[in-house]
């Protein structure tokens, strides 16, 4: 997994509530195994039913094309739990998103990509927002795991909270597999005193 | 202090802390389906690493799957799904085979949901067997890959909530419209971080078939998981299922289901009781499933509502093309789908005969029953239930997931109004436009009659039939 250290760029305001999984990548994209996520991301935000682009939708407009930051507001990620709807968001450029709450598959399916979600107290989260709609994506936002710390637009400072371990797996980029697999033994173990339970559990 | 239900499972599945603080969870039954088999499989190769417990992983083909007699026959999913199945050497149900079906609805039909047990599923309705007191979560693409490789789940243990649903539901009110009602009352994150545990009489009453409708659709208002208590009706649901069920696997829920309660002195982190005597047939007017209202009811005005509230209901009315204010009965409809994991068992299927039986499908709408699993079908068919919907005018198709999510391409025409059973009403979902309501079989039956949003009730009394 790539390590999340530091970003620097745009911040892209999206004060929407409970945008779910099937906005984030329509399921259209699902089907096709060589699809590509990157336009699929909020595909019918951006386009409009005859396949022209929509100018006014925010990820349209110039200076979000390649920003790595998204403020969404509350619920965000709701929905079903495809994992799509992350590697969407990552392959459009965005490496963090920020919301009031995100939904919890959807925090899951981030911290397993190196995608950071942060969710921030009301009123944090609403003025952030506020200075993010006023920069338009002209002043640089710099999202710092490291002392946990969101710089910007301008000189606004927010501090925000991230489970400790979380925090590590994703600045060490951490494999869980293998985390997982270091207490083998008590999987086995585990495995071994349930097997008697386990076997009754086939139907064939 | 007493343990939960919860609890129960939980801790005889306990396997060990990982040094992140995360709970390794063993995974008795994992079953996969062709949205996420390709990837997961694929990835899994990749790190070089082996499925550890081949035979407990189960793959299906379930949501990108043709449902028409004639229709595409393999999705690039479909394929790639076959061949890693091949690689890895894991049990596959393909598309047409006896044994096909919805995930969630097989995995109940042939006993590998049981009481007790421990059940993943990459899909967020993963806790519809929550129903029988089977502890299930979903999860995305790289946790499956994470179960693959380990048969566990790295959890953290959520909070416990209990609903108890006291009162008695009325003649003709389903558990659909109970989710439907609940949701509108308690929102779409209510039960966000939370482990549920569903209670009370309404429950105890409850049939099996519906207890599987109110858990499938709790990660609607944000739930993590959910359960219900075993009990004896859920021991007769599993006799009823016997051919695919053996003797010992009975044995064994018989003296499990013995354990699987809530101490008396369980302590929850939150509590609920909702009455539900009062409840009447659901149906969705908006874009998210607490967007509901009775379907005597009117769609309440905006300006009762707050700032934040009233943005989001105008949004929602614009996508619907609907009024704030106004009564959905008599609304036209052009599509009806009887069909998804929420409302594709055998008693959702006879409710919507029961309704359609002796009635014509209005013109101008298009009509269609997807059974749940091949099963169902089959079941459906002996009762001469196919019959019924075909001489009305609905389609009978094959088993999937169809148009609940419209991943295998069957979906509406944009703006076209459509009744659907299924769980999820987001804008767009069901194709570019569509308008869905979410609304119970017997009343998605009777709109398909009629042609517009209409109580079934009435329309069977005949006070409504055009």
């Amino acid at each position: 997994m790539t390590p999340f250290i530091q970003v620097q760029g745009a911040a892209i305001p999206m004060p929407m509530d409970d945008v779910n999984t099937d906005q984030i990548i329509p399921s259209k994209y699902l089907k096709d195994l060589d699809a590509d996520l990157a336009e699929g991301f909020l595909a019918f935000q951006r386009k409009k039913p005859d396949g022209g682009v929509n100018a006014n939708f925010v990820l349209e407009r110039p200076q979000f094309k390649s920003a790595p930051i998204l403020v969404v507001g509350t619920n965000f990620g709701c929905g079903s739990s495809r994992e799509h709807a992350v590697w969407a968001m990552q392959a459009f450029g965005i490496r963090c998103v920020i919301g009031h709450q995100l939904a919890e598959f959807f925090i899951e399916n981030c911290l397993k990509n190196g995608v950071l979600p942060i969710e921030l107290e009301t009123n944090q989260h609403h003025l952030l927002m506020q200075k993010v709609v006023q920069a338009d994506g002209y002043l640089p936002v710099c999202i710092d795991l490291l002392n946990c710390e969101i710089r910007g637009p301008g000189d606004l400072l927010h501090h925000f909270e991230i489970d400790t371990q979380q925090r590590r797996m994703l600045l060490e980029g951490l494999d869980e597999i293998s985390m997982s697999l270091k207490k083998l033994h008590a999987i086995e173990r585990w495995e071994d005193v349930n097997q008697a339970q386990l076997r009754s559990s086939f139907h064939k | 202090m007493g343990t939960t239900l919860f609890e129960k499972i939980w801790n005889a599945h306990f396997v060990e802390f990982r040094e992140d603080g995360r709970e390794l969870l063993y995974i008795d039954r994992h079953i996969v389906h062709d949205l996420h088999a390709p990837h997961a499989f694929k990835e899994l190769s990749k790190q070089q690493r082996h499925v550890r417990r081949k035979d407990l992983t189960l793959v299906v083909q379930d949501h990108t799957v043709s449902t028409r007699e004639n229709g595409e026959a393999i999705s690039g999913n479909m394929r790639v799904t076959q061949e890693v199945c091949a690689e890895n050497q894991v049990s596959f149900v393909d598309h047409r085979s006896p044994e096909h079906g919805i995930s969630h609805i097989i995995a109940v039909e042939q006993g590998l949901a049981l009481p007790g047990k421990t059940l993943a599923c990459p899909d967020s309705h993963a806790s519809t067997v929550g129903a029988l007191g089977c502890l299930a979560f979903g999860c995305g693409t790289t946790e499956l890959v994470h179960i693959l490789a380990t048969q566990t789940m790295a959890l953290v243990k959520p909070k416990q909530m209990r609903i108890n649903l006291t009162g008695q539901l009325q003649l003709g009110v389903s558990a659909k419209d109970l989710s439907l009602h609940l949701i509108r009352k308690l929102g779409v994150t209510a039960g966000r971080g939370y482990a549920v545990e569903y209670a009370g009489p309404v429950v105890r009453d409850m049939e099996l078939e519906g207890r599987m409708t109110l858990c499938n659709m709790t990660i609607e208002w944000g739930g993590r998981t959910c359960l219900i208590a075993p009990d004896a009706q859920t021991l007769s649901w599993y006799q009823k299922q016997s051919k695919e069920i053996s003797h010992e696997i009975l044995q064994f829920l018989v003296e499990k289901s013995k354990e699987l309660y809530s101490d008396l002195d369980a302590k929850f982190d939150a509590e609920i009781t909702l009455d539900c005597t009062d409840v009447q047939p659901h149906i969705t007017w908006g874009t998210d499933p607490s967007q509901a209202v009775g379907v005597h009811e009117p769609i309440a005005l905006s300006h009762d509502l707050s700032p934040e509230q009233h943005t989001r209901h105008l949004q929602a009315l614009h996508y619907m093309g609907l009024q704030p204010g106004q009564s959905l009965r008599g609304t036209p409809v052009q599509r009806v789908f009887i069909g998804s994991c929420t409302n594709a068992r055998l008693s959702d299927l006879r409710e919507a005969a029961r309704v359609v039986r002796g009635r014509t499908v209005a013109k101008n709408v298009v009509a269609f029953v997807v059974p749940g699993s091949a099963k169902i079908k089959a079941q459906a068919e002996a009762e001469g239930l196919d019959q019924i919907f075909l001489k009305s005018g609905f389609e009978w198709h094959f088993s999937g997931c169809s148009m609940c999510a419209g991943a295998n391409g069957e979906v509406g025409a944009p703006g076209e109004r459509c009744v659907s059973t299924s769980n999820r009403n987001f804008e767009n979902r069901q194709g570019r436009g569509v308008r869905t309501h979410l609304a119970s079989p017997a009343t998605a039956a009777a709109c398909a009659i009629a042609g517009h949003i209409v109580d079934a009730a009435t329309l069977i009394k005949g006070e409504e039939y055009p």
